[in-house]
């Protein structure tokens, strides 16, 4: 009995997000980081990786890029950390259920959430600007004297919205903050489908030829040709609109250009030497294709990684803001900037809500992009003069 | 003396780098007269090719500068000039070709256009004009159909092709200098001999002077005047070509020539320069030759050397401090070159290749028809003993590497058979073939290529030995390849360094490590000293050579360097167009050459021992394409003796003694 109390108990604590696009999302954030730090700890090992890291190091935009890069994935990794609290009985005791059942709240709350739960709970009326100290609308009162007067009320925290407030007063830096979390699965999740399938379909078609290359090729052709928004419409009215209904149509519409990239490396590679010798030596095909094919795509697939991410990141932006991205109620830059739309349009003008949502995702991808062409540098053979 | 026309005085080019500054001219001065050629020789890495973008001033920017010294052209300075005063020099008063004529013309270009632009810029004249000028230029260097060619993209010409073209360009405003760095390096033989004797002829014509800059010893003795030989930034000896070779001075030069390999060194080992050049920011303030030298003395550890001038000999080096004639020291160990034990060569035959056929289909449109075969190797037939050497020598385009990869298996065969130990290699299934292939092994040209970039060396080597369960457990197997190691002359402590961290020398070491790692019969050694210099490449040999008779390994040296051949192999295979035109012992097919090609291969390799300068006889032409091969004996369009009955039909063998014969109508009656 306290058995089953305990683990009754500990098992709704430890819930992390029960709806299914949550558990989808949290396990991309842990496969993503687990993956990355599975790759620094291989990395560490190679002597051309370490070589590159010892030149990017000692660049000042690329590492302070890496540190933002950084505080996002924090950002993210908070925002999936979620459990549910006691519920309290309106005395402020917890309560119980029948049989001394412990009862918790329907909602859970992210590290994120509690870490800025003064964001969270000062909620405003409606919009009030960056830091104001008042309402931004004016509002009709009646005084005592029966006479109506037009002001802007005070704010019940004046000065606490850096970015200000939105039309039910909730605010704006918290929701951009939300934003990071589906900003960085739909990037890392997105890229996650797309590298096994871009990897094994290119590498297949490179170095076996024949027919496996002319089935892989149309079948890339093809899915090319057709135009990708109309496949992540279709396929997300079809589904149903959700984060990783997503993430599973931008991985299938975005592996081809990678795998046509690889393809052609993997093509130079077959021919070269080293390759050759090992078939010489009668190493088995699978072997060849482990040891020596993969091995020197890894610096492509890791540039084309960081790059793919900040255009992932914006396509779901994009998506989002025509309506057919993540779900409403998923907090996300472009449902931010869809919002804002009908807000710009008011007079005077409400700008904070674009803005913030600007400065997020420019905060994200400028450091991505540039941690990217830094790594493109240190990586790629090519640049180096021998 | 205003016959001199460029006058170099103590040259210093450095360059910055991330170890410190390289000193890769470091100090040097030669001179040379109007409409005459000077040569500057020496290995990779030494400077030569600095030197000739010094002169030009194209040194890469900011890292390389100028940091001392003057190069007059007639009276100026060009080290004080202006990069706007620069651009009336280049190209107009001293022109440059370079090594790689498939880079460096402009492939989006029509060759009429590369040219016409060289001819507007530095001179008055209108575009018609300089039309009519290029296409007597592309005539004067030898292109047939120049107004056709004119018209035609660099990649619809043959290297040889290309080359005159880049020379018709450097050579169109009538420079009183051309740079050439390395011409023929990328070339085969017979069209080095076309280019050499093409840039000769023009040279009179224009009363032009050359600096060629080059690796080749033999290209110096057939077309220089002066020679300066340099070695880590300096020239070490300097004089005019008949006095170099006949008694050249600096332990250097001597080791150079003598580590060529050659005829009359078989049975020998190679003398060779032990180590190699130290790296352009470590050289030593005494010596630079000293830690390599036979003959190094207290002084030349502690001292740069003086430059000694005797009787217009100069060269660098203390053993001639005060010296007046020019009398050769001795050099330690010359004449005690050991002699290599004769290995015991059995006759049992290892391999025989029979017919062995490659085409590739030729297919097009949609439905990928096959509409023509390159007949890469079209019917070749040879044994290789255990423990012999075979080579295979052919121009670039003959068919002898892929008739290497296709014995191997590399290459799929569409005909023929090779047996192997007696077992047939062709058409037997991959898996069948795996457990053979410990047997037959190949080293490869490049050592760049060769060499997977993200493996240690001890990886590479083992990965074959586990594929062939060669040592019981890893202990063994890590023993074994120490040991292999140790025998290819590296260090076992090397076992978990990668590729990048090895010279040239070292990386084809490797690759030959790798492949003696799985203990085979029988190695197929694809231009395996090719890409290396002449000190480096006759290290190689002899380590070639010791395994050979360690082991009782065969060896099928494909090889465009007939020194190489003459020096190595037991027995040749002359290949032309996919087919095997002579075949012989070495002696025999040298010595008592049958078929005009194998003649003109001959002749047009320079040598060192020739004092008549450039030969008259040589081969006209390019190798025709495999796709469309001449009727008839597939080399009369370039044969000096066809007959009537070589355009009709392919001659068949005949036999001169047991081993030699040649396919040619000359000797069929």
């Amino acid at each position: 009995m306290l058995l089953n109390y305990y683990m009754n108990g500990f098992m709704q604590t430890i819930n992390i997000h029960l709806d299914a696009y949550c558990v989808a999302g949290n396990c991309a954030v842990f496969l993503l980081i687990l993956l990355i730090i599975r790759f620094i700890q291989s990395a560490a090992h190679r002597e051309h990786y370490r070589m590159a890291w010892r030149q990017l190091k000692v660049k000042v935009l690329p590492m302070i890029s890496m540190v933002i890069l950084c505080i996002y994935v924090l950002l993210a990794l908070m925002d999936s950390i979620a459990w549910h609290d006691r519920a309290l009985n309106p005395d402020g005791s917890p309560s119980v259920n029948v049989g001394n059942y412990p009862v918790f709240d329907t909602n859970s709350l992210t590290l994120l959430d509690r870490a800025f739960s003064s964001l969270r709970k000062n909620n405003e009326k409606t919009f009030s600007a960056p830091f104001a100290g008042e309402q931004f609308t004016m509002e009709t009162i009646v005084k005592a004297n029966g006479a109506k007067q037009r002001i802007t009320p005070k704010l019940k925290y004046p000065g606490a919205h850096w970015l200000g407030t939105d039309k039910v007063g909730s605010d704006v830096l918290f929701a951009a903050l939300k934003g990071v979390r589906t900003a960085l699965i739909v990037g890392g999740l997105t890229t996650l489908i797309v590298i096994p399938f871009a990897i094994f379909f290119g590498v297949m078609a490179g170095f076996f030829g024949k027919w496996i290359d002319d089935i892989i090729q149309y079948s890339y052709t093809t899915l090319a040709s057709i135009p990708n928004v109309l496949l992540i419409v279709s396929f997300m009215l079809l589904m149903d609109k959700g984060l990783f209904q997503l993430c599973i149509i931008l991985g299938v519409t975005n592996w081809t250009g990678l795998c046509r990239f690889l393809r052609g490396e993997t093509l130079k590679l077959r021919e070269l030497d080293y390759v050759q010798a090992a078939e010489a030596l009668g190493v088995s095909r699978l072997k060849i294709i482990y040891r020596h094919i993969v091995p020197n795509l890894m610096h492509i697939v890791l540039i084309a990684c960081v790059l793919r991410f900040s255009a992932m990141v914006l396509t779901e932006a994009v998506l989002s803001y025509i309506g057919i991205g993540v779900g409403s109620n998923t907090g996300s830059w472009g449902t931010m900037i869809n919002a804002a739309r009908l807000d710009l349009t008011r007079e005077p003008v409400v700008w904070w809500n674009l803005l913030a949502a600007f400065v997020f995702m420019i905060g994200l991808i400028l450091p991505a992009n540039i941690f990217g062409d830094a790594l493109r540098d240190a990586l790629d053979p090519k640049l180096k003069t021998r | 003396m205003n016959d001199i026309l460029l006058d170099v005085q103590n040259l210093k080019t450095y360059f910055k780098t991330s170890e410190g500054i390289a000193q890769a001219v470091d100090g040097i001065s030669f001179q040379i007269g109007k409409g005459g050629t000077f040569a500057i020789v020496g290995e990779s890495g030494c400077g030569k090719s600095v030197t000739a973008l010094s002169i030009m001033r194209l040194l890469q920017r900011p890292s390389g500068y100028i940091a001392g010294g003057k190069i007059l052209f007639g009276n100026t300075d060009i080290t004080a000039l202006h990069e706007s005063e620069l651009r009336n020099i280049r190209g107009n008063k001293i022109s440059m070709i370079f090594q790689e004529p498939m880079t460096s013309l402009n492939p989006v270009l029509t060759i009429g256009s590369q040219i016409t632009e060289a001819i507007l810029l530095h001179q008055k004249v209108t575009s018609k004009e300089a039309k009519q000028k290029a296409i007597e230029m592309l005539a004067k260097v030898g292109i047939p159909e120049p107004e056709q060619r004119f018209r035609e993209y660099p990649h619809q010409m043959s290297g040889g092709m290309r080359q005159r073209v880049m020379i018709a360009i450097a050579l169109s405003c009538q420079p009183a200098l051309l740079i050439a760095d390395e011409p023929t390096t990328a070339l085969d033989v017979t069209i080095q001999a076309q280019i050499l004797n093409l840039i000769k002829g023009l040279q009179n014509e224009m009363h032009m002077a050359v600096l060629l800059i080059t690796h080749d010893l033999g290209v110096v003795n057939q077309t220089a005047d002066g020679v300066a030989v340099m070695y880590a930034g300096k020239i070490v000896e300097q004089a005019d070509k008949a006095t170099l070779f006949r008694t050249p001075l600096h332990p250097y030069t001597i080791m150079l020539l003598r580590s060529l390999p050659g005829m009359q060194k078989r049975g020998q080992k190679l003398e060779i320069i032990k180590g190699m050049v130290p790296g352009a920011t470590q050289f030593p303030t005494y010596c630079r030759f000293s830690a390599r030298c036979p003959n190094v003395m207290q002084v030349c550890t502690e001292f740069e050397p003086p430059t000694v001038n005797i009787n217009g000999h100069l060269v660098s080096c203390f053993l001639y401090a005060g010296a007046t004639e020019e009398k050769p020291y001795v050099i330690g160990g010359s004449s005690q070159a050991d002699s290599l034990p004769a290995s015991e060569r059995g006759a049992q035959k290892l391999l025989e290749v029979k017919g062995l056929e490659v085409h590739f289909p030729i297919q097009k449109g949609i439905l990928k028809r096959t509409v023509g075969h390159v007949k890469a190797v079209d019917g070749v037939d040879f044994t290789v003993n255990t423990g012999r050497t075979v080579a295979l020598v052919g121009e670039s385009g003959c068919g002898k590497t892929t008739a290497g990869k296709a014995i191997l298996q590399l290459v799929k065969p569409t005909g023929g058979s090779v047996k192997f130990d007696g077992t047939e290699l062709v058409g037997m299934h991959r898996s069948e073939l795996r457990p053979l292939r410990r047997n037959f092994q190949i080293i490869f040209q490049d050592p760049y290529s060769s060499l997977n970039p993200r493996m240690t060396v001890g990886e590479m080597i083992e990965e074959g030995m586990i594929v062939h369960n060669i040592g019981a457990d890893r202990e063994e197997r890590l023993g074994k390849l120490d040991e292999i190691l140790r025998k290819v002359g590296l260090d076992p402590e090397m076992r978990s360094r990668y590729p990048h961290e090895f010279s040239g020398g070292q990386r084809q070491r490797i690759g030959i490590a790798r492949a003696l790692a799985v203990q085979p019969e029988f190695i197929v050694c694809d231009e395996a000293t090719s890409a290396l210099d002449v000190s480096v490449q006759a290290q190689i040999l002899n380590l070639l050579k010791d395994l050979q008779s360690e082991f009782n390994l065969a060896y099928l040296f494909i090889t465009h360097n007939l020194g190489v051949v003459e020096y190595l192999s037991d027995y040749v295979l002359v290949m032309y167009l996919g087919r095997i035109v002579e075949r012989g012992r070495t002696e025999e097919v040298f010595e008592n050459t049958k078929h005009p090609y194998t003649k003109a291969l001959l002749e047009a390799v320079p040598k060192l021992d020739d004092k008549s300068g450039l030969k008259k006889i040589f081969l006209e032409g390019d190798v025709p394409s495999p796709v469309n091969p001449p009727q008839g004996c597939h080399f009369h369009p370039r044969c000096k003796q066809a007959m009537d009955v070589c355009k009709a039909k392919y001659p068949d063998k005949m036999a001169f003694s047991a081993d030699h014969s040649a396919n040619c109508h000359l000797y069929l009656k």
